[in-house]
């Protein structure tokens, strides 16, 4: 047999797509109960495309997961219960508000529920005995984030350490644990903003309307823009006003800001994020802004 | 509410028609040779670098009294790495031009970080190897190297950096390139490339320098974007690693049963006559699928769904491949072994658990050769064990039989981890030089 005339090349996007279908397979293959977290943003979106193409023509073979921080845009809440309903998938809402309410967690000081859903999800993968979840996070966005497995293994507290991750070579990924240990998965490791969008392009997926260019009524503060809801109130000498801004990435509506933007179809979003000369968490999050080492601390603590 | 996308924007695509492909590059080496330099170089030259990543690093190496901006903080992602001012693991990095989607993996250079530079090759079509053209050549360098070669990363450039130092100097860069050049030659490196370059200067990073016109090959960046990689997989054998079988539990699709899994090498038609392993049963692939409907043929890397026209019992860890070339079915394993656990040494008569493709096995160590010295690639044949970073050459009983190929031939079905069943670590990694 000799080698065959032609190419044979694959574009990027589908040698992503091939890498991530790749790894949702390998989960199913070898873990006992996996689940995906789904929080209506646009990398969880694609990891649901994924999804359905890794197992079809069989269903998606694992439930859905939804870590409510109670601070959430109307028109995400909408399109997830849309999402799974089409699907016909099980959503399991792990609540914070649940969890602030029978005294499992307390409120922090600065209001912020970023850090308080962390032990809520730990709770609810404790109770459904889950051993992997599939999170959307990219190694793009954050410099810890660049140094995680595909496969990161978490002991029986949901820690991540950082100088003890298994080695990972070729596509050989390690998902073995012991009782009460897991491992997050994340199928989109290697993918870029640009990627996602690109991709969402392609496959034409439907997306929260926040995602596109709308008039919103905001506030500034350090140098973001936050949308004014009942999430968030304006502090004195913070002036409301009316701009003309999208979401780039989509969280707790307490601490996720919008951009200025008119990008309102996906091919002027790709035009404007080849173009921004800043990071997708930078311009949105003011969680991230708490120290150097703020993603990499929340991780170590059983964050995604 | 939602927004359904209107027209579909098309995937970038280049003026021939050739979709943008992807490139995955490992780099080498310490802050001293420039590799953290060059790195930031080629994002912030390609527009792949930040104005609030680089704002952060410029406000981190001012705190801390740095005279220059420390280009290595973008990859130092981790809070020791920080403190301590090494890189400690392996980060990801990208970056992209009209022509190709580029990862790199940034792996650090010293010596207790051998397991690391192995983790990041053991993906690399190319791997990138610094030196400092003040000195020349050094042990590291030729370590790497030797690294690449055993990982059986396809294509080596070498960058002579830090070429303004030594005022652009021709004969500089041939000394070392030649040297480099017969080195390589001992280590059957397929394709090597070496480019003399200034990374803080910029010089033949993006376009060709005007300080060195003795120089005629390319820019770096145009190496990487044209360097061809398409014929490094191996599309002559067929290899493909059943990983899932698709069984709808459904009432609109019956009697649907479908082999999912990755094109490890080959091609794979509909029509083909194809053999099961380890069963050795044969028969036809009646149809290659996907979500997106069925295809003509598939090969490496696509994931696809295969079925075939009659029905044989078959479960993940099987091999589906052609009755007239077929990998070696065998319970002894001769491999060259990286060892990257720092608690416990491998030792002979050591037990462990094998992955090789999507099989697992346990398997026994029953000898080992020699552990090879990967600075002078001497052979100690009276080594009793291989510590953390060490290499040698094993030979394992597997408990069931492994579907192997030799890794130089294809780097997917050559290649296994072992993992020490106490700890549920990955221990080791693997290259079959011999199966049976």
């Amino acid at each position: 047999m000799t080698a065959p005339a032609r190419s044979y090349q694959v574009s990027h996007l589908d040698a992503l797509e091939a890498e991530s279908i790749f790894v949702m397979r390998e989960v199913v293959a070898e873990m006992e109960r996996p689940v995906l977290l789904f929080s209506g943003g646009k990398d969880s979106i694609v990891m649901l495309r994924l999804a359905q193409k890794a197992f079809a023509p069989a269903n998606i073979p694992f439930p859905v997961m939804h870590v409510d921080t109670g601070h959430n845009f109307p028109e995400v809440l909408e399109y997830r219960d849309q999402r799974v309903a089409e699907l016909g998938l099980h959503l399991i809402v792990a609540s914070v508000p649940e969890a602030l309410a029978n005294g499992t967690v307390r409120e922090s000081a600065d209001g912020m529920r970023n850090r308080i859903q962390t032990p809520v999800l730990l709770e609810a993968v404790e109770k459904h005995r889950f051993d992997s979840l599939f999170g959307g996070a990219r190694r793009d966005e954050e410099k810890a984030r660049a140094k995680e497995r595909v496969f990161s293994f978490r002991d029986e507290f949901g820690q991540w350490d950082p100088k003890n991750q298994r080695p990972e070579l070729w596509s050989l990924y390690n998902g073995r644990h012991h009782p009460g240990e897991s491992i997050r998965v994340f199928p989109l490791s290697n993918w870029t903003e640009l990627d996602v969008w690109h991709y969402i392009a392609r496959e034409r997926i439907p997306l929260p309307s926040i995602y596109y260019a709308h008039e919103r009524e905001v506030i500034e503060r350090d140098g973001m823009l936050y949308a004014v809801n009942e999430f968030f109130r304006p502090r004195a000498g913070e002036e409301r006003f009316k701009a003309r801004v999208r979401y780039r990435t989509v969280g707790d509506a307490s601490c996720t800001a919008a951009v200025r933007s008119d990008a309102d179809t996906v091919e002027k979003v790709i035009e404007e994020v080849a173009a921004t000369r800043i990071t997708e968490r930078g311009a949105t999050r003011g969680d991230d802004r708490v120290s150097e080492a703020a993603m990499e601390d929340r991780k170590r603590e059983g964050y995604f | 509410m939602s927004v359904d996308t209107a027209a579909p924007a098309a995937e970038s695509t280049l003026p021939e028609g050739r979709p943008m492909d992807l490139l995955r590059f490992a780099t080498a080496g310490s802050v001293d040779d420039g590799k953290s330099t060059l790195i930031g170089r080629l994002l912030y030259d390609t527009k792949s670098l930040f104005t609030d990543q680089l704002a952060a690093v410029e406000a981190v190496s001012a705190a801390r009294g740095d005279e220059y901006t420390n280009l290595a903080l973008l990859t130092d992602g981790l809070r020791a790495e920080r403190e301590q001012g090494i890189t400690i693991d392996v980060a990801y990095r990208y970056f992209a031009t009209p022509r190709r989607k580029f990862i790199i993996a940034d792996t650090p250079g010293h010596i207790q970080y051998t397991r690391n530079m192995v983790t990041g090759a053991s993906t690399a079509d190319l791997a990138l190897i610094l030196v400092d053209a003040r000195k020349g050549l050094v042990e590291q360098s030729r370590r790497h190297a030797f690294l690449c070669s055993l990982l059986r990363v396809p294509h080596l450039v070498l960058c002579v950096n830090k070429m303004d130092l030594v005022d652009y100097a021709q004969e500089v860069f041939e000394r070392i390139a030649d040297e480099f050049t017969s080195f390589a030659a001992k280590l059957d490196v397929p394709d090597l490339t070496v480019v003399p370059i200034s990374a803080l200067r910029g010089d033949n990073i993006v376009s060709r320098s005007e300080n060195m016109p003795w120089y005629e090959g390319p820019s770096l960046l145009h190496h990487l974007e044209r360097v061809h990689i398409a014929s490094d997989r191996n599309l002559v054998d067929v290899r493909f690693p059943v990983q899932y079988v698709i069984r709808p539990q459904s009432t609109t699709v019956t009697d649907y049963r479908g082999y999912a899994g990755q094109v490890a090498s080959g091609v794979l038609k509909p029509g083909d006559e194809v053999m099961v392993l380890p069963s050795g049963f044969t028969s036809r692939i009646s149809s290659v699928e996907t979500a997106d409907g069925p295809v003509d043929e598939a090969f490496p890397p696509m994931s696809v769904t295969v079925r075939l026209a009659d029905e044989i019992d078959i479960s993940r860890g099987d091999m589906i491949c052609r009755p007239n070339n077929a990998p070696a079915v065998s319970q002894d394993i001769e491999a060259m072994v990286c060892w990257m656990d720092e608690t416990r040494p491998l030792q002979v008569g050591g037990r462990y658990a094998v992955k090789h493709t999507t099989r697992s096995a346990r398997a026994i160590v029953r000898a080992l050769h020699y552990r090879l010295d990967i600075n002078t690639l001497h052979r100690d044949d009276a080594a009793g064990e291989l510590k953390l970073n060490e290499i040698g050459r094993v030979r394992l009983r597997t408990t069931v039989p492994l579907l192997a190929d030799e890794y130089r031939r294809n780097r997917t079905t050559g290649g296994f981890v072992i993992i020490d069943e106490a700890t549920n670590r990955t221990v080791g990694a693997g290259m079959i030089v011999e199966a049976g």
